[in-house]
This record gives structure tokens, C-alpha cells and sequence, in this order.
């Protein structure tokens, strides 16, 4: 199981990037695998300001639905919209071209309640 | 995973070896996928693949009366059965609703096997057991057997390697009791749960782990692969098959399910004349197929509503189709509804979304 030591972790099962003041966000190598195939992403709260742990979006796989939550509070700035057209990109690439949304953090200091790659590989068992 | 309680087949290690993902499952530990859910689907749908449903239960009814009590117990007419054949049937409540599906093969006049849902075993046993007044002989070899349900259209050509018996003149539902892989009396059944023709294999437990090996052997020309749970829902949804739980249950009649067929008037069976008066005098509801129009996967449970927005029913099942690349579900839905090619309204996460009813099977 993929879990790059750069990213954080929540215990939904999402990754973060922080990059500056943007936080990069999908979901990890671990969820993507207990979705399964995954038929689309529906993101529809590009422009919004969320707070943490708000739903995001939900995806759709074959056998089961999931939301998706706010690691962190912002705005949601852009969504992956190649994921509209290639949705398994999220089964084959989950922290890279399965990223989903991009976030303008409005509070920098949640970031400490994220999970580190070692914490997050504790929590699923890696 | 907390597996505390639950059972595991004879081919549980095997599985894990293979990359399983073994979920909870009717009390059992079932693998649900094996590496990816469509292409087990398109696999079994197109060639061949293989599932270990040993969860599955089975009952030995010995006697005189036997046929009896099936008729009695059961809504299809068994006794339209003869050696060798199987039949679809199902065990109504004395409610209205349904016990469980289940499949009856007919050995002799005299010796009947019943194979019934993994879920439903215990429920079954107690029920058949309390209206045995025929003084017929129960055996449940529920934990005797292991069942591989070996399914795709290649599943006769890669299977005749294995054994003498003339595959490819069984009909669909009819069985033989012969020898497979060097295996005595396994029980060859043309059934499955996929539509995607194939064989169920029926051995003891022992025996499990040699026949899934010889199988997998005559099948690699065809790329066999092992097949979870996760797309033998999918197989048996896209050909509208019912799955106990969701879309019949304690409280369905089979007249509503469209289970008509399987529910015969021609002898007495338990609230016979209860569904005798649906089928005559119409049913409130009833178990549709339908596809997505607008963008959205049903689920069991949504709520269907029609363009006025009020509710007229509810998804039993639902996925994405592999096959077809679309959307669709099953549910109840009030009669006026029912017609293929009416539009209804499929309720998700606070949208009312476009889909419409389809005759089924899907494909």
C-alpha cells in the first residue's frame, strides 16, 4: 500500500499537499482500493468556503457510494476536471492525476491536526 | 475486521493467497473481489470465471413424502420435476411474503436436495422443519459441501476436459451426478446466478481445493479468473435476477416480485390462495427494472418518486452496469408506474434524478 511520506492524513482517508497557502487534496491509495472501481467523482462546491470535516463531494464506485470531507477549512478554489471524463484516474494514480480539489486555506494551524504518513499507515493497518 | 462469529469456507486460505479481499458476508467470511470488480464481471460475462459460493446452504429431504412437503412448502410445482432437473422455486410465509429462493433438484421420487441463501439457513431449517408432518427425512449438509460456481460461455469447453459426462447436451437446469478431476460424485449442475451460462459444482469439502486446482488448469486458455461476490451481484443484476434481502423478502409476494412463473396454482402450497388473489385481482406495487437518465448510481433504499415529486416506491438494487456502462436498478414502485418506459424519479443525496423503467433483464 502507497503512502507517500510527503502528504498528510485524515482518518477519512483523504490526503493533503500543502503547498504556501493551497492544500491539494484526494483520497489515499488505501480508499481507493476499498471503493473499487470507481464510476465518478461529483464535486459541485467549486467557489464555496467549507469548514473542516464539511462534505466536499461524493464518489461513486461500482459497489458503494463515499463522501468526501474538508481535511481542512477554505475555500475550494479548483476542482480536477479531468476526473469528469477519467474517473479512474483515482483507482490508478490517487495522489497524482486522482487529485480532486484544490483549497485556499483560511486556517493554516488545522493542518496540525493532521496525521503523518506513519500515523495514517497505523490506522489502516499498514 | 472483527471476524469473531463468523465461519470460513473450506477455501478461505486459498483465497487470501490469491488477493482476496474476504469481507462479512451471511456469517461467513466471502470473498467479495479478488483485483478489480469489472474485469471479474466482463470476464465471467464474456469467457469464464470462477466463484466459491460454499456459503450456500443445502438440504437433504428423504421420504416417501418428500414431494409432498415441497409441495406444500414450496410456490413452483415440483412435481412437474423429474430425475436430473433443478427447478427455481421459493418457500412463502404464511404472511404473504417470502421465506427465501431457493432451488429444488430432484435425485429420485423419493430424494430431494434444497439448496437455499447463505442468510437464510438457519430460518430455513426451522420453517421446513416445522411443517415436516410428512415424516420426511432432514439432513442439513450445509457444512459438508463446497459450492464453485464455474460460469462464463467457455465453462463447457474448459470443464469436458475434466470429466466423461456429456456437458455441452445438459440443459440449462439439469444436473448429473459424475466424476470431475478425478473427483466421485460431484453433483453437475446447469445453473447459476450470472446469465452468463456455466456450471455450479457441488463436492465435499475435501475435495474442494483439488477440483478448484484441475479447474483452473483447464481453464487458463481462456484466461480464467476467480470472481467475488462484488461482481456476481453485478452479473445477476444486469439479467434482472432477484437477490433475497433486497428485492424479495418476508414481506414481498412473488406475484409483486415477478415471480409469477415460479408460482404455480395447479396444486395447494402455503398461503396459495393469498397470492392466487393477487395474481387474479391485480397487485398495489411492483418489482421493476429501470435505468439512469440523468447522472447518478441507485442504491438500496433510495426513494423513487414520480415527476411530482411524491413518493411511489423504493430501489432494491442498484449498481453500475459493467457491461452496458450505465446505471440501473431494481425497485418497487406503485402499479401505475410499472410500464417500461416510464419515467421516474430515483432520489440521491436530495436530488430527484431522471431514469426509466426498462424491461428486464437488462441485457
Amino acid at each position: 500500500m502507497n503512502i507517500p511520506a510527503d502528504l498528510k492524513y485524515t482518518k477519512d482517508h483523504e490526503w493533503v499537499r500543502i503547498e504556501g497557502n493551497t492544500a491539494t487534496i484526494g483520497i489515499t491509495d488505501f480508499a481507493q482500493g476499498e471503493l473499487g472501481d470507481i464510476v465518478f467523482v461529483e464535486i459541485e462546491t467549486e467557489g464555496d468556503t467549507l469548514s473542516q470535516h464539511d462534505v466536499f463531494g461524493t464518489v461513486e464506485a461500482v459497489k458503494t457510494v463515499s463522501d468526501l470531507f474538508m481535511p481542512l477549512s477554505g475555500e475550494v478554489a479548483e476542482f480536477n476536471k479531468t476526473l469528469e471524463t477519467n474517473p479512474e484516474n483515482v483507482n490508478t494514480d490517487p495522489y497524482g492525476d486522482g487529485w480532486m480539489i484544490k483549497v485556499n486555506m483560511s486556517d493554516a494551524s488545522e493542518a496540525d491536526s493532521l496525521m503523518s504518513a506513519e500515523e495514517y499507515g497505523q490506522l489502516v493497518g499498514a | 475486521m472483527n471476524t469473531e462469529g463468523l465461519k470460513t469456507i473450506a477455501l478461505n486460505d486459498l483465497h487470501i493467497s490469491l488477493g482476496a479481499k474476504m469481507v462479512p458476508f451471511a456469517g461467513y467470511l466471502m470473498p467479495v473481489q479478488y483485483s478489480n470488480l469489472i474485469q471479474e464481471h466482463l470476464q465471467v460475462r464474456k469467457s469464464l470465471g470462477v466463484f466459491d459460493v460454499s456459503h450456500m446452504g443445502e438440504f437433504w429431504l428423504e421420504g416417501d413424502r418428500a414431494l409432498d412437503l415441497i409441495q406444500y412448502l414450496t410456490s413452483n410445482d415440483a412435481s412437474k420435476l423429474v430425475d436430473g432437473k433443478v427447478q427455481y422455486s421459493c418457500l412463502p410465509n404464511d404472511k404473504g411474503g417470502i421465506v427465501d429462493d431457493l432451488l429444488v433438484y430432484r435425485f429420485s421420487e423419493t430424494r430431494y436436495l434444497l439448496v437455499v441463501n447463505a442468510s437464510n439457513i438457519d430460518k430455513d431449517w426451522k420453517w421446513i422443519s416445522k411443517h415436516n408432518s410428512y415424516g420426511v427425512k432432514m439432513t442439513n449438509a450445509s457444512d459438508e459441501y463446497s459450492l464453485l460456481a464455474v460460469q462464463g460461455p467457455d465453462a463447457s469447453k474448459a470443464l469436458q476436459k475434466l470429466t466423461s459426462v456429456d456437458l455441452d447436451s445438459m440443459e440449462y437446469y439439469s444436473f448429473k451426478l459424475g466424476e470431475m478431476a478425478g473427483i466421485q460424485d460431484v453433483i453437475i449442475s446447469a445453473t447459476g446466478y450470472t446469465g452468463a451460462g456455466g456450471f455450479e459444482l457441488y463436492v465435499k469439502n475435501a475435495d474442494a481445493a483439488s477440483l478448484w486446482k484441475a479447474v483452473f488448469e483447464a481453464g487458463e486458455e481462456f484466461g480464467i479468473l476467480p470472481a467475488g461476490l462484488g461482481a456476481r451481484d453485478t452479473l445477476r443484476l444486469e439479467k434482472g435476477f432477484c437477490l433475497y434481502g433486497n428485492d424479495i423478502n418476508d414481506e414481498t409476494s412473488p406475484i409483486e416480485a415477478g415471480l409469477g412463473w415460479i408460482t404455480k396454482f395447479t396444486k395447494d402450497f402455503i398461503m396459495s390462495e393469498y397470492h392466487k388473489s393477487l395474481k387474479e385481482n391485480g397487485v398495489s406495487r411492483r418489482l421493476v427494472g429501470f435505468e439512469m437518465i440523468d447522472r447518478g448510481i441507485p442504491r438500496q433504499h433510495y426513494s423513487i418518486c414520480n415527476a411530482e415529486g411524491n413518493r411511489i416506491g423504493e430501489v432494491t438494487s442498484g449498481t453500475q452496469s459493467p457491461s452496458l456502462g450505465k446505471a440501473i436498478g431494481m425497485g418497487y414502485v406503485e402499479k401505475a408506474y410499472s410500464k417500461a418506459g416510464t419515467e421516474i424519479f430515483i432520489e440521491i443525496r436530495d436530488k430527484q434524478l431522471k431514469a426509466e423503467v426498462k424491461k428486464i433483464p437488462f441485457l
